[in-house]
């Protein structure tokens, strides 16, 4: 579920890749296509990571400044021709330590994820159909965190547009999943790094509902681009939520075995 | 004075956990961690007998250490729990839920020692739940359970997951004191001997198995048990007590369970069953083949009235043709609402009623929880039984309702 790709806007399936390696500098391309070529060319130059560990901080804030603090652990594992696999676990608050999702992530039908309560003992497979709703009470969905498979989206490219003096794509992508909670999304494309640097999420009623900022992106095997900082800002309710990442590790040599069931009943 | 002496002994308790939390997070790669909490228990009406009370005081500690180590292929796992009751003999009580060592080779994972495991889909029954035994002190719905003695192996593929168990060392259920409430009407005493009416007795080294795997949208389990059932057979008068109530002793017997659950998702659906078959191999029951089922669904609307609250809907039928002994779930329909408030101190209320097809006895429930600040949480949960008829089980608590309250620090 959570899933260091998302700082990636975009992500592509292999399936998808094969078929769509239209260079992004080909004239007379629609908006359509060459929003979807930018999102093939983000999803290629992060793929082959095959594994990592990282943990993050997540503070959640209200209106009034209140602030409460989740800490997760996170590893994930790269799927060819698939969705990953991957593996949350609470450290903090201490009331839900060693609770933990294990979600297998795919493009075109709906993921497995199973969550485990250490109290209980118990592995419960959920309803993961419905993404909408808050992860932990924060500003992030499920659907923001999971896994972004290209074919959960259809894309338009929009303008060239510098962000902080960083020259960005801005390219619009509308959910092809019909459980989402959003009619659209517009992403700004690093130009050079083919990183989201912010995203806004529109509501059902097409209302602008959130803004994400990336910042302090930080490359890994030089290659992979991961953000240090996401601020995700609801504009309806006045709360945020601000995510820090920590402790990137690449390659570690995780396997299949690392994300069964048994291994999420162990894996604080 | 007795209550002085009770709380005295409550906060050495939290000093020493205190001390311990400091010495432990020194310690690299050791992961110290629990609770320590109050309970208040009130009941509305005063109890039927003379010994029992109307409101209720106790005191929580569930402290926790765990260590991983060789690249976490290996760990243990320790964790101990103690109540200490204002009034029950029976409810202060102790337990070792974990003292168990896991290790991992290839596609095998073996563990040993006092552990748990659930199994099953259900949520207001675990029918096919049966390796360890409930602690049914501590709550009437069966939910926490004590720590069993034993070794697992299991083994996950792409065609499934088996777990084998070797069970020694039968556990017998916790039931209140005298003093202690709810309870039935008559006391089962637990500090005498219970009846084991099999030749191997409480000796009897119990074997179990389960079968389970997932297909797409499809989820099920497949379970077997052979050795001394969990739940008593029968319950044996053996005196009367000072205030002229009858005292009676558990009986086990040993038993062949068959078990069965699945789930399945359909959109925001999920459809659950669980059934169990029971032979009765052992003792005065000895042949009898018993039959018990529950089948429901969960149904959830995620964020009710555009707000973040996700509002989902349990129902679940309750049958069992009652051939070994009566149960509160022979023909009752269980009814609830399961608010899911997604707040920063994730806030949850589950409100329900389960009600007997044939008696029209019900008995309702609300259980309410919070987080609050960072460390604490707070819940609070009412039970109540109306209607209830003088051959059934609930009968027992007809005067019991009450209001539990539980304030819990965890580190």
């Amino acid at each position: 579920m959570i899933h260091s790709r998302l700082k990636d806007a975009f992500v592509i399936s292999t399936l998808l890749l094969t078929t769509t390696l239209t260079p992004v500098l080909v004239k007379a391309e629609t908006a359509e296509e060459k929003g979807l070529a930018i999102a093939v060319e983000a999803d290629k130059r992060d793929s082959g990571f095959t594994d990592f560990t990282s943990s993050m901080v997540m503070e959640l804030r209200n209106k009034q400044g209140d602030v409460s603090t989740r800490t997760i652990r996170l590893k994930t594992l790269e799927v060819k021709g698939d969705g990953d696999k991957s593996m949350s676990i609470f450290d903090e608050p201490a009331d839900v330590k060693g609770t933990a999702f294990l979600t297998y992530s795919h493009a075109l039908i709906p993921d497995e994820q199973w969550l485990y309560l250490p109290a209980l003992k118990r592995v419960k497979r959920i309803n993961s159909k419905n993404k909408s709703g808050p992860f932990m009470g924060s500003e992030f969905a499920y659907e923001d965190l999971a896994s972004q498979e290209v074919a959960k989206y259809t894309y338009k490219y929009i303008r060239d547009e510098k962000l902080n003096d960083v020259d960005c794509f801005v390219v619009e992508r509308y959910p092809a999943y019909e459980h989402s909670g959003y009619t659209r999304q517009l992403a700004w494309v690093n130009k050079d790094r083919y990183v989201a640097e912010k995203i806004e999420f529109y509501d059902r009623k097409n209302d602008l509902l959130k803004t994400l900022i990336n910042s302090d992106y930080k490359q890994y095997l030089e290659q992979y681009w991961r953000p240090s900082e996401m601020l995700m800002e609801n504009h309806q309710t006045g709360k945020s939520t601000l995510l820090r990442w920590e402790n990137y590790v690449f390659k570690t040599g995780l396997s299949d075995d690392d994300f069964s069931r048994n291994s999420l009943q162990r894996a604080r | 004075m007795k209550q002085y002496l009770q709380s005295s002994s409550f906060a050495a308790v939290v000093i020493a956990l205190t001390i311990m939390t400091a010495a432990f997070k020194t310690v690299q790669a050791d992961q110290f961690s629990g609770y320590v909490g109050v309970q208040t228990r009130n009941f509305f009406q005063d109890p039927i007998s003379p010994e029992q009370h109307n409101n209720y005081l106790s005191a929580v500690a569930e402290p926790e250490y765990f260590h991983a180590w060789d690249d976490a292929t290996q760990n243990l796992e320790i964790k101990l729990f103690y109540r200490k009751d204002q009034y029950d003999d029976q409810r202060t009580h102790g337990d070792i839920r974990e003292l168990a060592w896991t290790g991992v080779y290839d596609s095998w994972e073996v563990r040993a020692g006092i552990s748990k495991v659930f199994w099953g889909v259900a949520e207001t029954q675990h029918l096919v739940d049966i390796v360890n035994q409930t602690d049914l002190v501590e709550n009437i719905d069966g939910e926490d359970k004590l720590g069993q003695p034993m070794l697992r192996a299991s083994t996950e593929h792409d065609w499934g997951t088996l777990n084998f168990f070797i069970l020694p060392g039968f556990r017998e259920r916790t039931f209140p004191g005298a003093e202690g409430r709810p309870r039935t009407d008559v006391i089962i005493d637990t500090d005498r001997d219970a009846i084991y009416d099999s030749s191997s007795g409480k000796e009897h080294v119990d074997l179990a198995a389960r079968y389970s795997h997932y297909i797409g949208e499809w989820e099920f389990g497949l379970s077997v048990f052979s050795g001394t059932g969990r739940d008593p057979t029968d319950f044996v008068p053996v005196a009367v007590s000072a205030s002229g109530e009858t005292v009676v002793v558990p009986v086990y017997s040993l038993i062949n369970q068959l078990g069965f659950d699945g789930q399945a998702f359909f959109g925001d659906w999920t459809w659950k069953l669980e059934a169990a078959s029971i032979e009765v191999r052992s003792g005065n029951k000895k042949g009898i083949n018993s039959f018990k089922s529950v089948v429901g669904f969960e149904y959830t609307l995620v964020g009710l009235a555009e707000t973040n609250m996700d509002l989902g809907f349990v129902v679940e039928y309750h049958y069992s043709d009652q051939r070994i002994t009566t149960t509160v779930f022979d023909n009752d329909l269980a009814t609830a609402l399961r608010f899911v408030f997604n707040d920063a101190q994730s806030s949850e209320i589950l409100a329900g009623i389960f009600t007997d097809a044939d008696t029209q006895t019900i008995g309702s429930f609300i259980e309410a929880s919070r987080r609050l600040g960072e460390s604490w949480t707070l819940e609070a949960q009412v039970r109540t039984f109306h209607g209830t008829k003088e051959d059934r089980p609930l009968f027992s608590y007809r005067f019991d309702d009450f209001a539990q309250i539980d304030l819990n620090y965890h580190f």
